[in-house]
């Protein structure tokens, strides 16, 4: 693991797990933030629900995608995973290990194999450091090398990413957006790790060199056999990237399935509202795409609305949704990854539009306002 | 009818560092009651072409000439101007927070626009803004106009920016970035909303953005813009599936699912140019696979090409090759090798701009 020379050997053996085991399982995980009150004595006054009871598995080569708007949990359900927010409540299994409770110091070993790139490659990267030394960090910081040979492994890094390692001494304020990017995936690639957790990686970035990152980043896959979570709001990255996605709304994931599946034939009315809102580069689909335009803005996390949490904004919402939360299931004729939280799934050949409440009002069925301030 | 014509605008920048060339002898039309999609990249000089027709750019050398309406823009006076802005072309912007002022309430907002263009009442302008909070789809306008700007989402935010700039009821709209902050569920809800507003006001719009994708649902005409100058202009099915620029067919060759991506993402090698130092020639030849010796020399003028009517192209490939099929792209390559291969090498994937430092191989 220590052999810094090995970076270009596929993952070891010992990252495989008998009985096909998946390298990630994610079970019943509840992430509540507190919200107090108070000078002194500091009261909970509440608690933002940011991920609700979510269930998730990710086996060893995949890349599994998450999807959903702003607030929908999808950022804190990936530091959840990594470990950098401790759990409310739940486990995460990796590499056949509870990690959910472990202390730190027992963490050490797994933190290595897991690694995260995040969206802002401006705000992630410290602009006083040298690129160098930013990516020999988790070098240093795990002792696997230094001096001359931590100087090479970094630099062999630099050039396997697609950077000129002679740049080894600059400051990331050298560096374009799109290159700053490939510094956080270097970094993040330093230890070999199985997994990698992408939040947004290519969403500041301008459309020409976000495609550079994607291939770089699927290149890499292949080459060293990562794992992928990747994150991003961008349904057409998602559907590029991802072998499977899951849907998440309010803390909660909603529809999860192989992706031509999530994309053909979405179960979901959230997922079919989500899919027909993203914009399409053609004009002629956009054209033919009839849209599902929803109504109002997402509830807040505060207080999610009861019941299933989409229902004050669905177009097919009925009572029972207000009331009883729907599991996540395999619906009529699914294949068994494809899962449905709905009362009321779209069926094959059904469209949303026409139900669509388009200017009108959904049906009240609560009393709740639905667009929180 | 041309609602606006845009003559060989140049907008530049003089800063320490050397002077920044944004926009390049740029010229375009706004027909009244049409959309057009401005696109391009961060520093393609977009945004500073939609400032610069509303006198919003101080310290900025600015040249050419933009009619509207028979007047010229860039010549008018602050008061003139002023009396332009907001009423006959208004403007939204990207970031929705900043642009309301936290410290005021939303309807006072938007009646003091009002109110600067129209002799009523305190009271008659508060009505009318919650009319066009009712317009703009919020729910509870005659809450919302009490509401600050911070107690609104997102969506409801730039809602009311839209409302503020239909207050007067402009002739052309200027949306810059109008849905990049929000979500797509969100960005739909308003991109229906400014249709819908578009055709009942009969106003033209000019929607400034990155997003082929946004574009290719709202714009009857495209210009994309590269390093401050129009590198092609068509209407919207022709440049989606005629494209005849290189950086057209790159920008579709990188948006997965978008007409000219195919399994594998074909993204365009290198970073933009800096504008202080622009490349010799056509600005784009350092990261054009089709780049010939020509191209090094010359700057290219925006020529029609085959693409359909009205569609110009500033490019030295020959005039019928468009398309983002492969078999034109293997056309393109051949005739670049004709024609003598600009002598640059490959860029690397990282060539180096900010820094101005070389590229490797």
């Amino acid at each position: 693991m220590t052999d810094g020379a090995a970076l270009r050997t596929p993952a070891s053996p010992s990252d495989a797990h008998p009985g096909g085991e998946p390298l990630l399982r994610v079970e019943n995980v509840v992430k509540r933030f507190p919200i107090r009150r108070g000078i002194f004595f500091k009261r909970q006054i509440g608690s933002v629900h940011a991920v609700d009871d979510v269930s998730l598995e990710v086996r060893s080569g995949e890349t599994v995608g998450i999807v959903g708007e702003t607030g929908c949990g999808k950022s804190t359900l990936a530091r959840c995973v990594t470990r950098l927010h401790p759990l409310t409540s739940g486990r995460v299994i990796f590499a056949g290990a509870d990690i959910s409770r472990m202390s730190p110091r027992q963490m050490r070993p797994y933190r290595r194999r897991m690694q995260m790139i995040f969206q802002d490659p401006y705000g992630s990267l410290n602009p006083r450091r040298r690129v160098g030394s930013i990516i020999g960090d988790p070098l240093a910081i795990h002792g696997v090398s230094e001096g001359q040979e931590r100087r090479r492994q970094v630099q062999e890094l630099m050039e396997r990413v697609g950077l000129n390692p002679e740049h080894y001494n600059r400051f990331p304020a050298e560096f374009s957006g799109g290159q700053r990017q490939r510094i956080g995936v270097a970094r993040a690639l330093a230890l070999r790790p199985t997994l990698v957790v992408c939040d947004e990686p290519v969403s500041a970035l301008d459309v020409s060199v976000q495609a550079q990152i994607i291939n770089l980043l699927e290149d890499l896959q292949t080459d060293f056999g990562l794992t992928y979570i990747f994150i991003a709001h961008d349904l057409s990255v998602v559907e590029h990237v991802s072998d499977r996605v899951a849907v998440m709304y309010l803390g909660k994931i909603v529809e999860t399935a192989g992706t031509s599946a999530l994309f053909g034939t979405p179960r979901h009315p959230y997922t079919v509202a989500l899919l027909s809102a993203a914009p399409v580069a053609d004009p002629e689909r956009a054209r033919v795409a009839q849209r599902v335009i929803l109504e109002g803005d997402v509830p807040s996390p505060i207080a999610p609305p009861p019941g299933c949490r989409f229902h004050t904004r669905c177009p097919r919402a009925q009572p029972i949704c207000a009331t009883e939360e729907p599991p996540l299931e395999v619906k009529a004729g699914d294949p068994e990854g494809h899962l449905t939280a709905c009362h009321f799934p779209l069926l094959a050949g059904e469209t949303m539009v026409g139900a669509a409440p388009g200017v009108a009002a959904p049906p009240p069925i609560t009393s709740s306002e639905g667009p929180a301030a | 009818m041309t609602l606006l014509s845009v003559r060989d605008l140049r907008v530049s920048f003089p800063t320490s560092d050397g002077v920044v060339r944004a926009v390049r002898r740029l010229s375009f039309d706004v027909e009244a009651g049409r959309t057009l999609g401005i696109v391009g990249e961060t520093g393609s000089g977009k945004s500073v072409t939609a400032l610069s027709l509303l006198g919003l750019n101080p310290g900025a050398d600015i040249s050419g000439s933009a009619l509207f309406e028979g007047r010229d823009l860039l010549t008018l006076g602050a008061d003139e101007m002023r009396r332009v802005r907001g009423a006959d072309i208004a403007m939204i912007f990207q970031d929705p927070l900043s642009s309301l002022h936290p410290y005021y309430r939303v309807g006072w907002q938007i009646s003091e626009a009002i109110r600067a263009h129209a002799r009523v009442s305190r009271g008659e302008a508060m009505s009318r803004a919650v009319d066009l909070l009712r317009l703009v789809s919020i729910p509870q306008p005659e809450r919302r106009v009490s509401a600050y700007p911070h107690e609104l989402s997102g969506g409801m935010r730039q809602r009311a920016m839209i409302a503020m700039a239909l207050a007067l009821r402009p002739k052309l709209l200027i949306a810059d970035e109008p849905t990049t902050a929000l979500d797509a569920t969100v960005q739909a809800q308003l991109m229906e909303l400014l249709g819908a507003m578009q055709e009942e006001l009969g106003m033209a719009l000019i929607i400034i953005t990155h997003d082929l994708g946004l574009v290719a649902s709202a714009a009857d005409q495209v210009l994309v813009m590269y390093a401050g100058r129009a590198a092609e202009k068509a209407d919207t099915t022709s440049l989606f599936y005629s494209a005849h620029h290189p950086y057209t067919r790159g920008l579709l060759g990188s948006i997965p699912g978008a007409t000219g991506a195919g399994g594998r993402l074909v993204p365009i090698h290198g970073n933009p140019p800096s504008l202080i130092n622009l490349p010799r020639g056509c600005a784009f030849h350092p990261r054009c696979e089709f780049a010939m010796d020509v191209c090094v020399r010359e700057q290219p003028d925006l020529a029609p090409v085959t693409g359909g009517p009205g569609h110009e192209s500033a490019c030295w490939l020959p005039p019928e090759m468009v398309g983002v099929a492969p078999a034109v792209d293997d056309a393109r390559r051949r005739h670049a090798a004709r024609r003598g291969r600009a002598s640059l090498g490959r860029p690397a994937p990282d060539a180096q701009t900010v820094g101005g430092a070389a590229t490797h191989d």
